[in-house]
């Protein structure tokens, strides 16, 4: 059972994410107000945008977390498959993946989040590395096409591990046992959430005030030296300051706090890289200001699976 | 009951093909038109029937082959009822039995419903517009009040290609351009070149 204090710390940090809503909202409002030229009033209607997405999501995530297991594990068995449909869409799979693809939808998806649910951690972590990584190319070589078979194939691979595997790391949290924490898991989900996005948000914020250095221009002008160490030092002290709701002491708080921002760099950057490649600004358009799903869990897919596994090892059993 | 199965599966085929809608006019499409678009899935007309706002959809009815949608009850049930479909027989080539397919398509818009057909007459592999055959430029002629519509169905020969039953969840785009005008004088075949590459260049 959760215990009554624990509780509490849920929904100190569910109102925390909200109060931070109503200030953004705010903000928002009297920005849109004071622009004068076109080109900030294009900023600032992004900017609201995106904090107007921010409501839902934050809404329809503290609904999922607020009904234990089931809800978080739906909500991101659903992203996954919004962030997968986003990156197949993307790739240039032929007719012959299209039974391949079958599989990886509909059983080796449902499957994988079956496996969180059900707690079954040594199947969870090899099931798609180990099974689905022989299972597909052997089901697409049935298919018979061989043309850019390589390609194709690891294409699908990369896609299954990025949308869904490295993607259920994140319900998975609520599976890990620690010792004195039982119960509370919701709370290092909503942690690492808190801080994959605050990292985010303040790159951008940082990034938009004070960017002048890129760091990979080449892949993304929108991000700079200045949004970066502004961006991963902010989200980590915010991290830091919410050591209270984890199993960990402030120390170690910002140590995964920095681990954290640090994997959702890469992440994001990465997959700013995918974008290029296939010559699109964004995976999709299903969030308003944000663009697709997959563009905005890119920095999670990466610091999810590290997060947990640093946490399983020094914390877990 | 019917109306509620077709929001139904109006919104499923919406789900399954995550499909959003592109206008290259900016007016919507209002009062009666004959929607006509390339062919390359199972998927086409029932995407293209989803997208259309509710009143709309409800007044437009698909053209579809007689001997496939009358195959078995639920197919039958789905296409007389659901989709309301102008099920036209496809076996036949003589003259006489094209007069009445087509005759069957005036009696839908002169009962003030529009239409959805496919000028490619049967589905292609996805990757080019086939030549458009000459059943558009006969309804264009015989009533030109209706507004010919050309739409663009984008990537839905990737989530259920030919010869497959389920579909592969990705995103598709539905674009509706511009009306197209019969021109004064013109010969059917220059209006039926003109009728696909309007269709042709709403691809992105």
């Amino acid at each position: 059972m959760i215990s009554d204090v624990l509780d509490r710390e849920l929904l100190w940090l569910v109102g925390g994410v909200l109060g931070v809503l109503v200030v953004a909202s705010i903000v928002g409002a009297i920005l849109a107000g004071r622009v004068t030229s076109d080109s900030e009033r294009a900023t600032v209607a992004n900017l609201n945008a995106r904090i107007r997405a921010w409501w839902v999501m934050s809404v329809v995530s503290a609904i999922a977390l607020l009904t234990r297991g089931v809800g978080s594990v739906l909500l991101f068995a659903l992203t996954s498959f919004f962030a997968l449909r986003e990156f197949i869409t993307l790739v240039p799979t032929r007719h012959g993946d299209h039974r391949t693809l079958l599989w990886v939808f509909f059983v080796v998806m449902p499957v994988q989040y079956w496996l969180v649910w059900s707690d079954w951690y040594g199947l969870f972590a090899i099931f798609i590395p180990v099974f689905a990584f022989l299972l597909l190319p052997t089901r697409n070589a049935i298919a018979g096409d061989t043309e850019r078979f390589l390609e194709r194939t690891a294409t699908i691979q990369w896609a299954l591990m990025i949308c869904v595997y490295c993607v259920s790391y994140a319900p998975a949290l609520l599976t890990l046992h620690i010792k004195g924490y039982e119960n509370a898991n919701g709370k290092l989900l909503l942690f690492l959430v808190i801080v994959v996005e605050t990292s985010d948000v303040f790159q951008y914020v940082w990034g938009k005030l004070f960017g002048r250095h890129r760091i990979a221009p080449t892949v993304s002008p929108n991000k700079t030296w200045e949004g970066f160490l502004g961006g991963i030092a902010t989200a980590t002290l915010i991290g830091t300051g919410l050591w209270w709701v984890t199993p960990f002491t402030p120390w170690q708080a910002a140590l995964m706090s920095l681990l954290i921002t640090l994997m959702g760099f890469a992440g994001g950057l990465t997959m700013s890289a995918i974008k290029r490649d296939r010559g699109v600004k964004d995976f999709g358009t299903l969030i308003p200001g944000h663009g697709g799903v997959l563009d905005r869990i890119d920095s999670l897919c990466f610091a999810a699976p590290v997060f947990f596994h640093f946490t399983r090892y020094f914390f877990g059993p | 009951m019917t109306g509620i199965l077709a929001a139904c599966i109006a919104a499923l085929a919406r789900l399954a093909s995550g499909a959003s809608v592109r206008c290259v006019d900016d007016r919507p499409c209002r009062g009666q038109c004959i929607f006509f678009a390339n062919h390359c899935s199972h998927l086409d007309f029932v995407v293209l029937w989803s997208v259309l706002p509710k009143d709309l959809r409800a007044r437009t009815r698909p053209v579809a082959a007689k001997d496939y949608w009358e195959a078995d009850r639920l197919r039958r049930y789905a296409a007389t009822r659901v989709f309301r479909a102008v099920l036209i027989d496809r076996q036949g080539g003589s003259l006489g039995q094209l007069r009445a397919q087509m005759d069957q398509l005036i009696e839908a818009l002169d009962a003030g419903d529009s239409l959805i057909i496919f000028p490619e007459g049967t589905r292609g592999s996805g990757l080019e517009i086939g030549p458009f055959k000459s059943g558009l430029d006969y309804l264009a002629r015989q009533r030109p009040n209706v507004d010919l519509v050309p739409v663009h169905l984008h990537n839905l020969y990737r989530i259920m290609p030919k010869g497959e039953f389920l579909p592969v969840p990705q995103l598709s785009c539905v674009s509706f351009g511009p009306p197209l005008r019969l021109q004064e004088g013109g010969s059917k075949a220059a209006f039926l070149v003109r009728a696909r590459e309007a269709v042709e260049s709403l691809k992105q």
